[in-house]
């Protein structure tokens, strides 16, 4: 069993719990101070999801044989954490709106079509070099009501556990030259530009299949371990 | 080598990948003694989060085949959430320390661009007086927050309050990990 705790997060990497441009946030951040906890067992252990009790899904693209509308795309990436060891056989959780920018979600109420063939969640598990891959459409861009004609950009959400309950991550990745991106509270609110732009994919010819889908790559990094074991 | 990746809110829409049996953890037919614990996220406001996902983790018992050791629950109407586990023992703590039984507890919501993290544990332990994190919090009311109450036969009750309430009502006290 690992025993070593995880690292402090780099300044300016993650968002504040208060953003004042992202509208949510007023009634749901603390205002106290967090209080420090020193990670024990508790923090560096972690949940094991395996395909048998959690069985990959890694298409979104069709559902019944029948192909989603919207723009093909295969995105894949390595996750590794801040010491450049791949996180293998870990589990990813993907979800994100139809090529229309609807989510089949009974809260979603945008006036743009749902779409029957497309599944809007997906599930795969890095290999023992920490690869993942999935086959998507594109997701579109849709109107949310934070301020004043809002759109939010075209992207898909992810949510990867690692291999401790502190290095849990859920975030969105955003794609290459969406204009939305500057205008959009949520991307904005990671202080750090070059952070910030981590969060969006580069588009990838060497997966791009000829007459079929566009190749996408995001990389991930989970946080890395402290460089002292707890009991040290 | 890069920093770890920006967290970005789970968003109100996250139910796309919710199955509901995650929330219970003895499902797969760990034996033990089973408990549940229930409670309600609730904003500054008062009102009730009623989009959030919250997360359980416990070290004890260890994960297995039998037992994932996770689970996640949306909230309702009512902001309310609900999980089926095994009661916790306790765990080492750093150092000689021994922590008392606890769950880590991380709340996912729109409005919250990273996870919030706190514990639950049980009210009456007798552990509970030499745990760490517990008398690390001098403020009786704030260490309060971290109690579940027993509520019924097996049940456990804790809310949670992302921030002081209207009737100043405490903020749970979140971690930062």
């Amino acid at each position: 069993m690992e025993t070593t705790p995880f690292r402090a997060y780099q300044p300016g990497t993650q968002p504040p719990y208060d953003a004042p441009a992202y509208g949510s946030t007023h009634k749901r951040h603390p205002q106290e101070r967090l209080v420090r906890l020193p990670h024990t067992i508790t923090e560096i252990s972690g949940p094991r999801f395996t395909a048998a009790q959690f069985p990959p899904i890694p298409d979104l693209s069709v559902v019944a044989g029948k192909a989603a509308l919207g723009e093909r795309i295969i995105v894949h990436g390595r996750i590794t954490d801040e010491d450049g060891r791949p996180i293998p056989h870990t589990i990813v959780e993907i979800w994100q709106a139809n090529a229309s920018g609807r989510y089949q979600h009974p809260a979603d109420q945008h006036a743009a079509p749902t779409d029957p063939n497309f599944r809007g969640e997906g599930r795969v598990y890095t290999d023992a070099e920490g690869w993942y891959r999935f086959t998507s459409i594109k997701p579109g861009a849709y109107p949310w009501r934070n301020h004043d004609n809002a759109w939010r950009p075209n992207h898909i959400h992810f949510s990867f556990f690692g291999s401790g309950f502190a290095q849990r991550l859920v975030t969105q990745m955003y794609f290459p030259g969406d204009p939305l991106l500057e205008l959009d509270p949520i991307f904005l609110s990671v202080p750090d530009e070059s952070a910030r732009n981590r969060l969006v994919c580069r588009l990838d010819m060497t997966v791009t299949e000829a007459e079929w889908a566009l190749g996408y790559r995001w990389d991930v990094v989970l946080r890395g371990r402290a460089a002292t074991p707890m009991e040290g | 080598m890069p920093s770890a990746t920006s967290s970005q809110t789970i968003g109100p829409f996250w139910h796309l990948i919710e199955h509901p049996e995650w929330a219970d953890l003895t499902r797969f037919g760990a034996a033990g003694l089973q408990v549940t614990l229930t409670g309600r996220v609730i904003d500054g406001d008062g009102n009730p989060v009623t989009d959030a996902a919250v997360e359980l983790w416990q070290a004890d018992p260890p994960v297995d085949d039998l037992f994932p050791a996770f689970g996640r629950s949306r909230t309702d109407e009512e902001g309310r959430f609900q999980f089926k586990t095994l009661k916790p023992g306790p765990v080492p703590g750093r150092g000689n320390a021994q922590q008392a039984p606890h769950f880590a507890i991380t709340i996912l919501a729109r409005g919250l661009l990273k996870g919030l993290t706190t514990r639950a544990y049980f009210a009456g332990d007798p552990l509970n007086e030499t745990d760490p994190l517990l008398s690390s919090i001098e403020d009786a009311t704030r260490r309060a927050t971290l109690l579940a109450k027993p509520e019924g036969a097996a049940g456990w009750r804790i809310d949670i309050r992302l921030q002081r309430g209207p009737h100043a009502e405490t903020e749970t006290v979140f971690l930062d990990v």
